[in-house]
């Protein structure tokens, strides 16, 4: 009986299909589908694929996996491997793995402390692409490189010999170690200020300066010159074949030697792996899974529908494969790259490298002082752990204030009567009131206490230690960079106020304005405006944020655009403070102000007419109308509106992240996006990042309080 | 003629919009004329039709999603706020100033940073990975400022004709449900267009809490259009357009509530 109950429930368990997450698309995603129907039907097993967008992926793995609601096998690259390790998200897989059946340098991508956490799929790396009808023969030397492009480039016609991201350190990496420059030191830190990281950023700074390669290039531009013939060759990975014209005629080289140093330029090698979660309820089958994605079929067909380099060593012997140009030629350029350390160290270096390579091509920094400069920001995102404290005295001081708390509430000498009888009200008020508050505690007053409880932690790596008030003296004493830095709290907060203070006055403004325009009795099609004009407010903010960052782009932008039609200069606009700051100002106006038209017009229909034909009558004029009546009977449905209005810009992360990103170097960053950087992309320091917001709540309350005494304070004035 | 440049500012990134998204191409093209040369239905067909690998039509289950959570926040939320906000304008008790001012102050935490600890606590209750739990840290998150405007609404109805109705034998129940709420019906339809819109438009939560496909809302399918290496334009667009059309067509049909409901509440706020 019992026997036939544990059958029926591994069959049970049986039944349910092996998870597997991923964030491909396109032609990777067909493929990984084809390969998991061929597991099916090998195994017998079900699989059921997760498809997610690729910004939320590694932040819900963290999430899910812990709390066991994660899958059991997914697909990311090998550069957070350590950090997962760490966080006992991913197992080790040594005993099911062949070795053998890999390159040996995709393994070691995915070894943390001797263990190899997942099987490796596939490779990525950059290479060289060439359109042959320009480039018939591939630069051996960067001395041939330099004499094929300043043939090549044509300023006047707006040619380029060379195109590739050239702000984005991945991009720089190859230069950097063609130059014989090393990232890491032998203590394993990362160190910016070498000679060869000045050498590797003069050198490019040399091609954009004679109009060899464009400046601030996106990947955008590098396609769309490529595919005119307007860049003979670009810098770019396997995902870049699916972009080329099929008119183009291209062919893939390796990288050239540095002529200087006689070493070959190397880029960066990212390997993507089936990895099997260590919280997998069936790591046999999950580990199998993983394996058969790895090898084989899969293997093929990843090349040949997919695009991408596998990492299966016996794929290559396969015809399909073999004659793939493409697939060899990565498979060639992977062979000599420099495989990305999965150190947290690794993860600490893009963001000091992205404000170096940007001040370098950008903002008029000197190759010799880049590296200081980004030795500099890297110091100060990497934060020495803070010492230990004991959390004891803060459970006293929260066990007396809560006492205190109680007693100011309960305490106190007893009026006559029970509290029912006092308060005749209660009973009903509290039944109406209580499903909300039951709601609002659980799920918005709890997770905040959580996040105030956090901000008296320092984590790492999953793991929590309590640091006391560490985190908040960092931050307020602006530990590690200076005052007038755009990654000190000052600066920030000080962005941050501007950024709500124009925004609403803006609003205000224009909001008020065209109210004020609409009430015009002699206005027609009165609809048709104010149904035109609150389309702003009816579009996702976060879909409005994307589109104004598309129109704000350097080559392909609208308003780039629309500056040339009037026969300006283009403005590239998230180079400089002031005009990433007007982009992200011009977004959030665009989509603000509805909200406070439609508040000003329903303040302006409350206001009795007869006042204005009295006033009228007196012979004020209309300025004096709109000073006297208009003005001071708005303001009491305008000030909860501005109130409300300060808050939720203050609060604005979508615009912020996604118009500028806080370009250039963190400036236009305000304090929430600067929040979230901490939080999901300095290395998880959840608890700086709790500190942080702590400080934002505490700053809007200051705030509102400072109004609510202000506008008390004028009405008192008023009357 | 100022009210015209204004529209014309408004109108010009909505037209750049359908423009991306009527071209052939998938890629951003300089050019400040927002009207397309070449128009094709390409990009609607692909968001429209993409089915998954079993065959199954994933706008219409994304669609299904959205508008499940969203329909379920309304309600949730409209319930919620209605008693409460009904509590705070009519009666006195002790509380109710500190209730006030939690609600206020709710607004002020920094909603992206809440997002581990709702994580842990809906797995606690067992809601992650369904519709319901979503819906309901959607509902209580708009909470807040759904009481504030309709607490501001009830405060303009008078009294009398409540104490009226419980001379007449009402119970104090009826009262509300039949006279205060069929008077407040503007600011019924902008809280309910509200909630809706919160539901609607989120993805950071929904892509977080969800691990099921069937389940992802539009939001969510959209998002996966922004890859790592690249944007696919014509689609983004295309699908920007169909998630934003149905929240406008509420705009538009509750427009005229929009300004009486919204503004009633924030004079007495």
């Amino acid at each position: 009986m019992t026997g036939l109950l544990l059958a029926v429930l591994a069959l049970g368990v049986h039944a349910e299909p092996l998870k597997l997450w991923h964030a491909y698309r396109g032609g990777e995603e067909a493929s990984l589908e084809k390969s998991v129907a061929l597991f099916e039907r090998e195994s017998g097993l079900k699989v059921e694929l997760l498809a997610l967008p690729y910004d939320a992926f590694g932040s819900k793995l963290q999430a899910a996996i812990p709390h066991g609601a994660g899958p059991d096998v997914f697909i990311f690259n090998h550069e957070r491997v350590r950090q997962f390790a760490r966080m006992g998200i991913v197992a080790a897989v040594d005993e099911r793995l062949k070795r053998e059946e890999y390159f040996p340098n995709t393994l070691s991508a995915l070894e943390v402390d001797g263990k190899t956490y997942g099987f490796p799929m596939s490779l990525k790396c950059l290479a060289l692409y060439a359109n042959t009808a320009l480039v018939p023969k591939a630069p051996k030397d960067t001395a041939e490189l330099r004499a094929l492009l300043s043939k090549l480039s044509s300023a006047s016609e707006n040619r380029f010999g060379l195109a590739y991201e050239s702000g984005d350190f991945y991009f720089h990496a190859p230069f950097l170690f063609g130059f014989g420059g090393e990232l890491f030191d032998a203590a394993g830190r990362a160190v910016f200020d070498t000679a060869a990281m000045a050498k590797s950023l003069a050198f490019v700074l040399g091609l954009q300066q004679e109009r060899r390669i464009p400046s601030e290039a996106s990947g955008a531009l590098v396609k769309a010159l490529f595919n005119e013939g307007r860049a003979a060759m670009v810098i770019s990975g396997p995902w870049f074949a699916g972009e080329i014209a099929p008119s183009v005629r291209y062919a893939v080289h390796p990288f050239p030697k540095v002529s200087e140093s006689g070493l070959p330029m190397r880029p960066f090698l990212g390997v993507e792996a089936a990895l099997v979660s260590a919280k997998s309820e069936r790591p046999e089958q999950a580990a199998k899974l993983a394996r058969v994605l790895s090898l084989g079929e899969a293997a093929v067909l990843r090349a040949t529908l997919g695009g991408q380099v596998p990492a299966n060593v016996s794929a290559y012997d396969d015809a399909r494969v073999k004659k793939d140009p493409l697939v060899g030629a990565f498979k060639a350029a992977a062979a000599t790259a420099t495989p990305m350390p999965n150190t947290l160290e690794m993860a600490r270096v893009w963001e000091p490298m992205k404000l170096a390579l940007r001040g370098v091509l950008q903002g008029g920094v000197s190759p010799e002082k880049a590296g200081a400069l980004a030795d500099r920001r890297y110091r100060a995102l990497y934060r020495e752990k803070p010492s230990a404290a004991s959390p004891w005295p803060y459970a006293v001081l929260l066990l007396a204030g809560l006492a205190f708390g109680l007693y100011r509430v309960f305490g106190g000498p007893k009026p006559a009567g029970s509290f029912w009888r006092r308060h005749p009200e209660a009973g009903r008020a509290y039944a109406y009131v209580a499903p909300a508050a039951a709601g609002i505690l659980v799920l918005v007053l709890l997770p905040f206490a959580f996040g105030m409880g956090i901000s008296l932690y320092h984590h790492e790596g999953g793991v929590y230690t309590f640091v006391g008030l560490a985190n908040f003296v960092d931050i307020l004493a602006s530990r590690g960079y200076r005052l007038a830095e755009p990654l000190s709290f000052y600066f920030t907060l000080a962005v941050t106020l501007l950024w709500a203070f124009s925004n609403v006055a803006l609003h205000v403004l224009i909001g008020l304005s065209l109210a004020l325009l609409l009430k015009d009795p002699l206005l027609r099609m009165k609809g048709f405006y104010r149904v035109l004009l609150i389309i702003p407010w009816a579009i996702p903010n976060y879909i409005t944020a994307l589109i104004w960052r598309g129109m704000f782009h350097r080559q392909f932008g609208a308003i780039n655009g629309l500056l040339q039609a009037l026969g300006l200069e283009p403005v590239s606009w998230f180079t400089r403070f002031s005009t990433a700051f007007a982009a992200n100002l011009a977004t959030n106006t665009w989509l603000g102000f509805p909200f406070m038209m439609v508040v000003s017009l329903g303040a302006l229909q409350s206001i009795p007419g007869e006042l204005y034909e009295a006033a009228e009558v007196d012979g004020a004029s209309s300025w004096q109308q709109f000073r006297r009546i208009t003005l001071p009977l708005l303001k009491p449905a305008l000030l909860p509106a501005v109130i409300l209005g300060s808050v939720w810009t203050f609060n604005m992360f979508n615009i912020i992240y996604l118009v500028s990103g806080g370009e250039p170097g963190g400036a236009t960053d305000i304090l929430v996006s600067e929040a979230y950087r901490w939080a999901f992309q300095r290395n998880e320091q959840y608890g700086f990042a709790a500190a942080y917001s702590v400080l934002i709540f505490a700053t809007l309350l200051a705030w509102s309080a400072l109004t609510k005494r202000a506008s008390a304070g004028a009405e008192e004035a008023l009357r | 003629m100022a009210l015209a440049l204004v529209c014309a500012a408004t109108l010009y990134p909505v037209l750049w919009v359908v423009k991306l998204a009527l071209s052939p191409s998938e890629s951003l093209s300089l050019s400040a004329n927002p009207f397309p040369q070449e128009v094709t239905f390409r990009h609607f067909a692909a968001v429209l039709g993409a089915s998954d690998s079993a065959g199954r039509w994933l706008f219409g289950r994304n669609l299904l999603a959205s508008l499940t959570v969203s329909a379920a926040t309304t309600i949730i939320g409209l319930a919620l706020a209605v008693t409460a906000a009904y509590a705070l304008s009519r009666f006195r008790f002790p509380g109710r100033e500190a209730g006030l001012q939690t609600l206020l102050i709710s607004q002020m935490f920094p909603a992206t940073l809440m997002l581990i600890p709702i994580y842990a606590i809906l797995q606690r209750l067992h809601l992650l990975n369904s519709l319901g739990g979503l819906a309901l840290v959607y509902s209580t998150t708009s909470l807040p400022f759904c009481v504030w405007m309709l607490k501001g609404y009830f405060d303009t109805i008078p009294r009398d004709l409540e104490e009226a109705a419980v001379m007449d034998g009402a119970a104090p129940w009826q009262a509300f449900v039949l006279i205060v709420l069929p008077l407040a019906k503007p600011a019924l339809a902008v809280t309910a267009l509200f909630s809706f819109m919160t539901a609607w438009n989120e993805f950071i939560l929904a892509a977080t809490l969800l691990n099921d496909a069937s389940l992802f809302t539009l939001p969510v399918a959209l998002q996966r259009l922004v890859g790592e290496y690249r944007v696919e334009w014509g689609k983004f667009a295309a699908g920007a357009i169909l998630v934003s059309v149905p929240v406008m067509g509420l705009f538009f049909a509750l427009q005229k509530h929009l300004v009486g409901g919204l503004t009633a509440g924030g004079v007495k706020g």
